[in-house]
């Protein structure tokens, strides 16, 4: 699976991008993580809030930084799809 | 650049099961508790304060030490308390509102409406300044005139709540009133005479091929009032948090100027008398970017000293509202020509305002 963190860079988006790491790590998934930070393509996923977590390419949360729980219960779903 | 101020830290899930009558109890017991509290610590401070700097530490009345340490003690706690309170409330009121939800209710709304209902708007919804360029394509996108993006994206910043609570605790609840009208009328009326001036054709075009859609639930906020709570309790814990250390240090030069420098020493200066002072305000105040918590106790203390209330104002307004930062960043979709004119724009509304206030107070 295809995990996409969406965010120009501010101290949010950092700590996102941890929490992801974190969660990614503690399932044992098989994941690719990518930070996005160029605006432009930030917009194709047409988000309104920065930071922005996205999983193959399907906006899953926005506006905020999520839990590492959080985190794990969408990586489970996806798992199962 | 203090980001993301106000947007609470995560969100709790939505949707909780309704919440049986005695977690209510136990939530409104704790509540009022905490009221109370507060409250009794709020009254007792100008007399802990008093007691403090004379008898604990035992420094002379009328030197100007005392009269520092106990500006210090008085008001750093004050405006801690105040922020707590203020920030829990005004994290649950945004509770209610998302950036989609603003979005869908301006909306093909013409001028003037618009202006005036974005401006209102842009205080209550949660705003992080690098958000910004996402909210400003997803508003201008779908069908949210030019003119009134800009008026949210005036008002957002620059009322905050952090700067109307230090307003009111400092200065009372005429200044912060008049701060947050001021403001609005500012919002409303840039973001007015930017949408006459038709400068769409000045905004990046790419901005207009990839329009915003409303992610997945993003609008609808069905939250429990548990769920509002602790989104109340995590806005204290990240913005209180984030800014505390600024409060400190902006009372504390505030409690120096307050003890040390001469009455009347800044009347010279940003004193009513110099009509160059509101320019020469508002001019240091753009490429000033503070989190209101820095500034304003400073500003309280340049007041007491004599400056003129409208240019103090002005400079606030400046500084709080108009960020090089936000407009560096907002060069990705804004030609120059644009930042510059939303610069201009906002600016000489700040120099009215501080005029007025000079002229009028």
């Amino acid at each position: 699976m295809n995990i996409a963190i969406l965010g120009t860079g501010c101290p949010k988006c950092k700590r996102t991008t941890d929490v992801v790491r974190k969660a990614v790590e503690e399932m044992g998934v098989e994941a690719t993580i990518q930070k996005i930070e160029d605006i432009r393509e930030i917009m194709k996923y047409r988000v309104m809030m920065t930071p922005a977590v996205a999983i193959d390419g399907q906006v899953k949360i926005s506006g905020k930084v999520p839990t590492v729980d959080e985190v794990k219960s969408l990586l489970a779903t996806g798992i199962r799809v | 650049m203090v980001c993301c101020e106000g947007s609470g830290a995560a969100d709790p899930p939505a949707g909780a099961a309704t919440v049986d009558s005695r977690t209510a109890a136990r939530y409104l017991g704790v509540g009022l508790f905490a009221l109370g509290a507060w409250w009794l610590v709020y009254r007792s401070l100008p007399v802990f304060s008093r007691w403090f700097t004379f008898s604990l530490v035992g420094l002379a009345p009328g030197s100007r030490l005392s009269s520092a340490v106990e500006f210090f003690v008085y008001d750093g706690p004050k405006v801690l308390l105040l922020l707590i309170l203020v920030v829990f409330a005004v994290g649950v009121v945004r509770s209610f509102f998302t950036p989609e939800r603003a979005r869908r209710i301006l909306a093909g709304k013409r001028e003037a409406a618009g202006n005036a209902l974005a401006s209102m708007l842009g205080i209550v919804t949660p705003f992080c300044s690098c958000s910004a360029v996402p909210l400003f394509i997803g508003f201008v996108t779908s069908g949210v005139p030019l003119g009134v993006t800009f008026s949210f994206l005036v008002s957002a910043p620059m009322i905050n709540e952090v700067a109307l609570v230090l307003l009111y605790g400092l200065f009372g609840w005429k200044i912060a009133a008049l701060y947050a009208g001021t403001g609005l009328a500012v919002a409303m009326v840039s973001g007015w005479v930017i949408g006459r001036l038709g400068m769409e054709k000045h905004v990046e075009e790419w901005v207009y091929a990839n329009p915003a859609k409303p992610v997945e639930g993003g609008e609808s906020q069905n939250l429990s009032w548990r769920d509002r709570i602790h989104y109340g309790l995590d806005s204290v814990d990240d913005i209180v948090g984030k800014v505390w250390p600024y409060v400190l240090a902006g009372i504390a030069v505030g409690a120096v100027i307050h003890g040390y420098v001469p009455e009347n020493f800044m009347a010279g200066i940003m004193g009513a008398g110099a009509w160059w002072s509101v320019p020469l305000a508002v001019g240091i105040g753009i490429p000033m970017y503070s989190n209101a918590a820095g500034i304003i106790p400073i500003v309280q203390a340049l007041l007491g000293k004599g400056a003129a209330l409208g240019t103090v104002l002005a400079f606030m307004m400046s500084v709080i509202g108009l960020s090089l930062p936000e407009m560096i960043i907002l060069r990705k979709v804004l030609k120059v020509r644009l930042i510059a004119t939303f610069a201009g724009v906002v600016g000489v509304g700040i120099l009215i305002v501080g005029y007025l206030f000079n002229v009028l107070l």
